[in-house]
């Protein structure tokens, strides 16, 4: 069933402490956490974690199902119920950039992990008893906040090509459920579907899904991160922002090659997209000088950006300088930040937005974090509806699961096929095709059960 | 104990009270239709049937009553997997009805008597009884409501329509106020019947006939399906004629003049829905079905319809064979009250009144089998009750019964709800083959089957599992004579040694042809079959046992009654509503509920862990005191 609540698995997620860099960290609990990661970790002196002793560091590698390495890592053991949660930990440090590290997440939920759901280490920390009753509400606010949060940004990328695409596989197999399902419940008005049409469509979905899986890894934008840039007059709060930015959505990744003197480059997560974020921040202090070539440099800066944020300080009203990088970022996927909004507003939205009519206008204040939130939605949703190429699928987290669930889907069509070709009667046909049916479901938050009642009666005249 | 109303629910009901041993009073508006059907005159089909096998098992009437009544029987869905093949028998009415009531009126500790209940008695929360139209108080200390589709009931034939209860029978008002003034709240729906034709009239050489089988196990696990001369059913099928008099005189049906309020079932609709709602078929068919071994009345089925009178003989007669139709009842279409089902518990009792229990059609279901599993179940769970005894409760991994009840008390009942095998999630555990290894230590335990009848099913399933051992043991050989035969019979021939279990196994593998190979075994036929089932589908079986090991897990949290869910913060608001409106015995259950989301649960599992610990236990007292002020 989508959604289904689970406890007693072994769940899996990226975990990476806050403001470090060049480490990120794959955290899995639960039962099977030990022998699962074992099957994936080779160890120079072919040690097995297995018999490795609690709270004892691990060296070696993780390898895919074909022994290749994905990266080079030391895993944390941590036995029950010695550990956060009171379950078997296993922490895999690694330390290669975010693309080893979505390699060795997938690699473990390849192996029978599920990815956690959000504050799901902390539930299960308090569940086992090991935090203290104080600390539930803060378990509660975790999971609430989180998971609204998480909820409404992956609606939005739920408007994505590749969520439609799911979307429309799962109206497929949700059709082929209906005509089975109709056949068995109401034999006397609806006939048998004939195994062929059955094959027609797993074979259409599952060409589908091939295909998707084979593209997902080859998006610039998650190899590279959203390449952005912060522009704007010295002095409106820049670097406000990226440090806000920075400190309220801890980069996943920091080892992006690139930096360099006189641009910062920070990696930040929001919303599950990787954001390289780069400022002029770096050459402030010779402000009197830049003054004229404050434009100049964001011009230099949003050649080849994906999305521009554009700052302006909203408690003085519009200079010059203001007007012409206005109009150099007409035209291009941004969002204008009017800053300063603790100080005053000098200019009214209107005429903001006859400068910048087909840009979205936030108002924040970086110094007290007011409006971020909103101002990161509208990133995302730049992102999501706005004009970036999203070459495959570039979530991060979401991205994970979309990719599960559809491995899922694919093994589930899979076993369908052969029950099929095996000459087994349609209902157990319909496990699997119901299955294939739930994993994709897990994407788009959709339970299968009702739906396939509906699509019977909408479907198919069934009647006394 | 009393049992308001005498149909297919409080028949179960009474009998199951009666046999554990409590005086129980049963109170029909008409004595001479108890356990009557006023719409098909057919038993089981798919989920139906399986449904009717688990009342068996566990010690119900419904079975025997159909396998002595029944005119024409056989398996639907053969070419079909096991788990949804169904049996489905068409019944002689009257019979029915005649044997049914005889069983109640012999049975001890049971009355039946004629009479309308007006109204509930109830003092403080707890039921104290009935009063009926003619002024009789009678004290009672469990009152199971089971009065189908009678209350306020109004019937509908085109543009007229008139107070009545199914086959002409009154109507009710009073129990529909009462349960109003107690808080109850209620629902509209609506559900119609075709005409009956006199058989005389009809052209059968213009139908295609459907035999029955002569199969020898019918229903009831607990005897064999005595051998009739079975009577066919017959099909035709409307006609563009047809469809053009419906299309012509939509207006006047009462569904689409807005005379009706009520919600249809979408399973069940009229032939008007279907013309409209279908405007590319321009046929549909017809099953005519006999009423009964003494009578000329046949069921049209396919045909229900609230057109006027007028216009149903037309178009009945524009149907082939149904030329020179003689009707003998009209179609109609039936409004009634119906009760919420969320406010009750999964014991069928209700959760405001201790003691008052609801069962079958005004619970917002459909069809005699649904009707008489609730009835059952609230009797068995108000036996117990009263015996002071844990209650009875069949989870979705057990029984159909279990997920009739829970949906019905989880989910929004928004169209009369009939079970389907789509809607049991581990359909492949749930077979009518197994009702009775499933459910009859239950019905033993509970005192509705006898030991005997318990010993029969142990014997049966022993004979199963030693029958699979022993095909396990039998090895064949890759010889020459047993490649012959299996190439013979469409099977890859043998490379090395196979047991009987692995050959059987292979999709075009049958008992039958095991026994082409030399397999000598005695069993009966019905046991062969499920040997088969067991061996055949042993995969996709223990794929969804293990599925079902999840599922226990979230059903065992349980959720204490008194919770108010209001005051957990982090539920979101529609979660607090539903919780509040369902009031879920257990996480598993809240998990279904629709708008109570994962991260719902997450903090349901936070907050029953922080009463666990002593958080909460200030709260728990102050709302018990808040409760029974």
């Amino acid at each position: 069933m989508a959604g289904e609540f689970r406890s007693d698995d072994t769940i899996a997620a990226i975990s990476t402490p806050l403001g470090e860099g060049g480490i990120g960290i794959v955290r899995l609990s639960g039962a099977d956490a030990i022998s699962l990661v074992d099957k994936a970790f080779v160890s120079p002196k072919g040690q097995t974690l297995a018999f490795a002793r609690s709270w004892s560091l691990n060296y070696g590698w993780i390898v895919d199902k074909h022994g290749e390495k994905i990266d080079e890592v030391i895993v944390s053991v941590m036995r029950a119920p010695h550990s956060y949660t009171r379950e078997d930990i296993v922490e895999i440090n690694c330390h290669g950039g975010l693309i080893p590290l979505q390699g060795v997440l997938e690699r473990v939920l390849e192996l029978g992990a599920r990815l956690a759901e959000p504050g799901e280490f902390t539930k299960r920390a308090f569940l086992h008893g090991r935090l203290d009753l104080s600390q539930a509400e803060a378990v509660i606010d975790v999971i609430r906040a989180k998971t609204d949060r998480g909820h409404r940004l992956a609606m939005r990328q739920l408007e994505g090509g590749l969520s439609q695409a799911i979307k429309e596989m799962r109206s497929d197999l949700v059709g082929l459920l209906a005509a089975i399902e109709a056949g068995i419940d109401f034999p006397d008005e609806v006939g048998d579907m004939e195994p062929e049409a059955i094959r027609q469509v797993i074979d259409d979905v599952s060409r589908e899904i091939a295909k998707m899986l084979a593209t997902a890894d080859t998006g610039r934008l998650l190899r590279e991160g959203i390449d952005t840039a912060i522009v704007g007059k010295p002095n409106v709060g820049k670097s406000s922002l990226l440090n806000r930015l920075v400190r309220e959505n801890r980069a996943i990744v920091t080892d992006v090659p690139g930096t360099t003197r006189d641009v910062i480059e920070e990696v930040v997560n929001i919303g599950g997209f990787p954001f390289v974020v780069r400022d002029t921040a770096g050459i402030r202090r010779t402000e009197d000088v830049v003054e004229k070539i404050g434009v100049e440099r964001a011009i230099a800066l949003m050649e080849g950006a994906d999305l521009v944020l554009c700052v302006v300080d909203g408690s003085s009203p519009l200079e010059d300088d203001d007007i012409s990088l206005l109009q150099q970022v007409q035209g291009k996927t941004g969002v204008l930040v009017v800053n300063k909004k603790d100080i005053g507003s000098a200019e009214s939205d209107e005429r903001y937005r006859e400068l910048l009519p087909d840009v979205p206008i936030v108002r924040i204040s970086a110094e007290t974090g007011e409006g971020l939130e909103e101002l990161e939605e509208t990133i995302v949703s730049q992102v999501v509806e706005g004009g970036i190429d999203l070459t495959g699928d570039s979530l991060v987290v979401t991205r994970a699961r979309h990719k599960q669930a559809l491995k899922e889907a694919a093994a589930s069509l899979e076993a369908a096929r052969n029950t099929l070709e095996m000459g087994l009667p349609q209902d157990l046909v319909a496990v699997d095709i119901r299955g294939a049916a739930e994993s994709l479901g897990e994407v788009t938050g959709d339970t299968v059960r009702d739906e396939v009642i509906d699509r019977i009666f909408a479907d198919f005249c069934i009647g006394k | 104990m009393i049992v308001i109303g005498a149909g297919h629910a409080g028949c179960e009901a009474a009998l199951a009270t009666a046999r554990m041993g409590f005086r129980t009073a049963v109170f029909t508006i008409a004595l001479d239709n108890v356990a009557l059907m006023p719409c098909n005159p057919s038993i089981g089909g798919p989920g139906k049937a399986h449904l009717v096998r688990e009342i068996d098992a566990l010690g119900g009437e419904m079975g025997r009553n159909t396998d002595y009544a029944y005119m024409h029987i056989r398996v639907l869905n053969t070419r079909k997997g096991p788990a949804v093949q169904a049996l489905r028998a068409q019944t002689d009415r009257k019979l029915y009805s005649w044997r049914m009531r005889q069983v109640l009126e012999r049975e001890p500790n049971l009355y039946l008597r004629e009479g309308c209940v007006e109204s509930i008695l109830v003092r403080g929360d707890r039921v104290e009884g009935v009063v009926l139209e003619t002024g009789e108080k009678i004290k009672a200390r469990a009152v199971i409501v089971a009065t189908g589709t009678y209350m306020r009931s109004l019937i509908h034939v085109g543009e007229v329509n008139y107070e009545a209860g199914p086959q002409s029978q009154r109507t009710t008002y009073g129990l529909s106020r009462s349960l109003e003034e107690l808080g109850f709240k209620l629902a509209r729906f609506k559900t119609g019947t075709p005409p009956r034709a006199n058989s005389r009239s009809l052209d059968y050489s213009r139908m295609t006939p459907l035999e029955g089988e002569p199969l020898t196990q019918g229903f009831s696990f607990r005897g064999k399906l005595p051998p009739k001369k079975q009577v066919p059913c017959w099909l035709t099928y409307t006609t563009k004629e047809t469809h053009a008099i419906m299309s012509a005189n939509l207006h006047r049906t009462a569904l689409y003049s807005g005379a009706i309020v009520g919600i249809g079932p979408r399973y069940c609709p009229s032939l008007e829905s279907k013309i409209v709602e279908f405007p590319d078929r321009d046929s549909h068919q017809v099953y005519v079905e006999p009423e009964g071994w003494d009578t000329q009345e046949v069921y049209l089925s396919g045909l229900s319809t609230s057109l006027p009178a007028d216009v149903q003989v037309e178009l009945v007669r524009s149907i082939p064979g149904l030329e020179n139709v003689e009707i003998m009842r009209m179609a109609y279409a039936i409004e009634y009250d119906c009760l919420e089902p969320h406010q009750l518990r999964n014991t069928l009792e209700s959760r405001s009144i201790s003691g008052l229990y609801f069962a079958g059609q005004i619970n917002g279901s459909s069809g005699y089998e649904e009707a008489a599993a609730q009835g059952l179940m609230a009797g068995i769970n108000c036996g117990l009750k009263l015996r002071e005894q844990a209650p009875f409760i069949l989870g979705r991994d057990q029984a159909y019964i279990g997920v009739l009840i829970d949906d019905l008390v989880t989910k929004t009942i928004a169209e009369p709800y009939r079970m389907m095998t789509s809607l049991a999630e581990y359909r492949l555990l749930l077979r009518q083959d197994n009702a009775d290894r499933r459910l009859a230590a239950y019905g033993r335990d509970l005192g509705l089957l006898s030991q005997e009848e318990y010993d029969n099913v142990q014997r049966r399933w022993d004979s199963v599992e030693k029958e699979i051992e022993a095909l396990r043991n039998w090895r064949l050989t890759p010889a020459e004579e047993v490649n012959r035969v299996l190439k013979e019979i469409g099977s890859a021939p043998l490379q090395h040694v196979v047991s009987g279990e692995e050959l059987l196994r292979r999709p075009e593998m049958s008992y039958g042809k095991l026994e082409a190979l030399g397999w000598v075994s005695s069993i009966d036929v019905d046991i062969k079959d499920v040997v088969e089932t067991e061996i055949k589908y042993a995969g996709y079986i223990r794929k969804q046992e293990r599925a079902v090991e999840r599922f226990r897990k979230l059903e065992a949290k349980r959720l204490p009654e008194w919770l108010n869910y209001e005051e957990i913060e982090g539920l979101s608001r529609e979660a607090q509503e539903k919780l509040m409106a369902v009031r879920p015995e257990s996480i598993g259950q809240a998990s279904r509920i629709a708008g109570v989301s994962p991260a719902d649960i997450s903090v349901l599992l936070i907050y029953l862990e922080q009463l666990r610990r002593g958080k909460g236990r200030r709260d728990s007292e102050k709302m018990k005191g808040g409760q029974s002020e």
